[in-house]
């Protein structure tokens, strides 16, 4: 476990500082999910570190430069996990782009799990927003508004978020005759349920005796074998209700594998922009406005449109 | 004004006798603020937009209500501002169960969604103690919890997307049902905003399908920290219960007179938790609590055999602040939280400030997420014990905020705790939540006064000036 100190953090603010424009840079494993970054942005990068981690009140304190599979690989020790998505490179990197993983409906979303953050302003001061504990209400849910932000609010420095445990039992099977679409209403609560038109993939965790009965339940559906895990997933993410899978379009989306019960389809096109309504925009604007007037923070970026 | 709003409204639905004023005065906290300006009762969102406009028109502030059960002000008027009360908009529009969430107005109580979900095989997770009374508009205001948030979330986690109209009138869709909604989430920084950034007309709401197995469990011990120190080892041992709830002796025995389910009166407290899920899960999970709670020296483990006997167990920690009754004429509710392995430690600094105080103080609390609920008891019509009762809960405050904790779980900071939040943020921190405010309301005309406290919020100052002329004509 490395130990760090607050110094990091004053360090990464002065880092920042509070006139020329700044991007920060994680590990690029997402580096595009926004727009690109405007030409002549100086690039800062947070400091990394597992500051302080107890498993009995399901809390992990982290810099933000920290990488994903460092965290998970710590909290493993003590049988415990995150929402933060594993194919993320830095933990503020995930959080900034605020992508949920493929098996959300056992994993939680990412957004529920950040109980803490510090961030530099556009100012480059040090805010703190949300508290220490699991379940908190003091004051506006100032966290969550970072989830997903880009980066284009305040440049995220270190984070408290909320661990799980990790079930006793984790299983993949897949099914080529299966409708994907049941497999909710057969089994209590998949950890994912994932869809390419043809082949269905679903994730069980749990007690071991609960686990083998839902694949016991599932074989009313269809004919199951055991696999590896998930299948490659194409890069591209389209945002969709759960019922519009039904009506998926491989002309319009290329090859995809969609997540079923979640709305979230991995394809090989882009999504096309997404209109959003005149009074929202100018809420997110004023947003933007109160928290980075002189658009300093991450230029070019925007979670208006994030995958266009 | 209050003739615009009956012309658009209709003159039955804009009170101004002063019965109904001195009534939308007060919510269930003890807190006393200015008067109720008129009182409107929208029937949808268009009615909503317009009190918006007129308001905007007259630069009247407004503060949105539900049923008013919140117990931090958050309801009260400040100045003279506009009351919005939702109450008539209870309807449940659409339950959809294959994209599992469902359309509901604002006004609708809380458990009654529950029951109309039952023939679905699901439910709304949140579960405030309030929830007989309490509305699913008052839940997202304040991000209401209940004993069963520790496995499931607090409301935040069970809200898509709400229709909300800004104070210029305006009506947008914050979040969506889509998996990722473009932009910032506004639906996240909505919910808990206690009614000082829009007023929700219209909420889509997650819903939860009951699982199949449930075991409940009461475990007694002879001290608090016994039953403390076994909800620390319970998720510990990675066990995540569905709910943890203590109480002490008092309040146990309150219960028992009242209830009859078979809580033993001479526990010096009792641990109600609750597993569920799937029936091989929920098995050796009890079986792990039970040792877990042998192994801290409970004197007894008493599992509920059957649904009956599961509700009264149930009926007697929902009732819990009701059969208080029996002890003390009222009670203070303070709402804090503590990291869990301090829960003994401050528990008893709580019994302390109270002995100090010459107050009696009885527990009852959602132990699995370490938030606490002590009750201070006394009769309104002993010379200065609200100023010791304030005294008193000052320091619960504080003694929470040394250990490590937060200064509200659930409740909400409303008047009651503002002054408070320079405790746990500073000068800067309360800007950026300022600024969040000025985003939605830019003249703080919405519930001014709250949350934020007024040293940080100039503009609060203005939207609570006196009262003025012609206010009730």
């Amino acid at each position: 476990m490395t130990v760090a100190t607050d110094a990091q953090l004053v360090e990464f603010a002065d880092d920042v500082g509070d006139t020329d424009v700044v991007a920060v840079e994680g590990a690029r494993t997402r580096w595009r999910v926004g727009g690109d970054l405007s030409l002549g942005a100086r690039l800062v990068r947070a400091p990394a570190g597992i500051l302080d981690y107890q498993p009995e009140e399901m809390i992990v304190r982290a810099l933000a430069g920290t990488s994903v599979d460092e965290l998970h690989a710590e909290l493993k020790t003590r049988g415990q996990r995150t929402a933060l998505a594993r194919r993320a490179g830095t933990v503020g990197g995930a959080l900034a782009v605020g992508e949920n993983d493929v098996d959300v409906l056992g994993r939680g979303r990412i957004r529920d799990c950040v109980l803490q953050v510090k961030y530099v302003s556009a100012e480059g001061r040090i805010i703190k927003c949300g508290g220490p504990t699991v379940k908190n209400v003091s004051g506006f849910d100032v966290p969550r508004m970072m989830v997903g932000a880009l980066g284009t609010l305040g440049l995220i420095g270190e984070v408290i978020l909320r661990t799980n445990p990790i079930p006793a039992t984790t299983t993949w099977i897949t099914s080529d005759d299966a409708d994907p679409f049941a497999v909710p209403n057969m089994v209590l609560k998949p950890s994912a349920v994932l869809w390419d038109g043809e082949r269905t993939w679903v994730e069980l965790e749990g007690h071991q005796l609960d686990v083998r009965a839902q694949e016991q339940d599932l074989g009313a559906i269809g004919t199951w074998r055991s696999c590896e895990g998930p299948p490659e997933l194409p890069t591209h993410r389209w945002s969709l209700r759960p019922t519009d899978l039904r009506r998926l379009d491989c002309s319009e989306m290329g090859p995809y594998v969609a997540s079923v019960g979640v709305g979230t389809v991995f394809a090989t096109v882009a999504q096309p922009y997404r209109h959003v309504a005149k009074p929202l925009a100018e809420l997110f604007d004023r947003i933007k406005h109160e928290f980075d007037p002189t658009e300093r923070l991450n230029p070019g970026r925007s979670p208006v449109g994030r995958y266009r | 004004m209050v003739a615009e709003l009956r012309h658009e409204l209709s003159p039955d639905r804009v009170r101004t006798d002063s019965a109904e004023r001195a009534l939308y005065a007060h919510d269930a906290s003890v807190f006393v603020g200015g008067v109720s300006g008129p009182i409107c009762f929208p029937v949808n969102a268009r009615e909503v937009q317009l009190i918006a406009r007129i308001c905007a028109t007259h630069g009247r502030s407004i503060v949105p209500r539900g049923a008013g059960t919140g117990l931090a002000g958050g309801a009260i008027p400040l100045g003279a501002p506009i009351v919005v009360v939702t109450t008539k908009m209870t309807r449940i529009l659409e339950v959809d169960v294959e994209n599992r969430i469902a359309w509901v107005e604002p006004g609708l109580i809380n458990l009654d969604l529950s029951r109309a979900l039952h023939p679905y095989g699901f439910h709304f997770a949140p579960d405030p103690s309030s929830q007989q009374a309490c509305t699913i508009g008052g839940n997202v205001a304040n991000n209401s919890g209940g004993p069963h948030c520790l496995a499931y979330g607090v409301t935040s986690q069970h809200v898509v997307a709400i229709d909300v109209v800004l104070p210029d009138g305006e009506l947008v869709t914050l979040g969506g049902l889509d998996a990722e909604p473009d932009g910032y989430d506004v639906r996240g920084a909505f919910v808990g905003s206690e009614g000082t950034l829009g007023i929700a007309t219209r909420i889509a709401v997650r819903i939860t399908p009951t699982p199949p197995a449930v075991r409940t469990l009461l475990l007694a011990f002879d001290s608090i920290e016994g039953a403390a120190n076994t909800v620390s080892g319970i998720i510990a041992a990675g066990v995540v219960p569905a709910a943890m709830e203590v109480m002490d002796q008092a309040i146990t025995e309150a219960v028992e007179n009242f209830v009859h389910a078979g809580y033993p009166r001479d526990a010096a407290a009792v641990l109600l938790a609750e597993v569920d899920g799937l029936a091989a899960g929920v098995d050796i999970d009890a079986e792990r609590i039970a040792h877990i709670g042998r192994a801290n020296g409970a004197t007894s483990v008493r599992v509920a055999a059957d649904d009956e006997e599961r509700s009264k167990l149930w009926k007697g920690r929902k009732t819990a602040f009701g059969a208080v009754a029996q002890i003390a004429p009222s009670y203070y509710l303070h709402d804090t939280v503590v990291p869990r392995a301090a829960l003994a430690t401050v528990l008893r600094a709580i019994y302390d400030i109270a002995a100090r105080h010459q107050l009696l103080v009885v527990n009852v609390f959602h132990a699995g997420d370490g938030n606490l609920h002590p009750l201070l008891l006394f009769d309104p019509r002993d010379p200065g014990v609200l100023e010791q009762v304030h005294e008193a809960g000052r320091e619960i405050v504080l003694a929470s905020l040394a250990a490590g904790g937060v200064l509200s779980g659930e409740h909400g900071i409303g008047v009651e705790k503002q002054e408070y939040m320079s405790l746990m943020f500073s000068s800067d921190d309360l800007d950026h939540q300022n600024r969040l405010r000025r985003s939605f309301d830019p003249t703080c005309r919405l519930n001014p006064g709250k949350v934020i406290p007024s040293s940080h919020s100039c503009a609060d100052i203005q939207a609570l000036r006196s009262v003025p002329k012609g206010v009730w004509g």
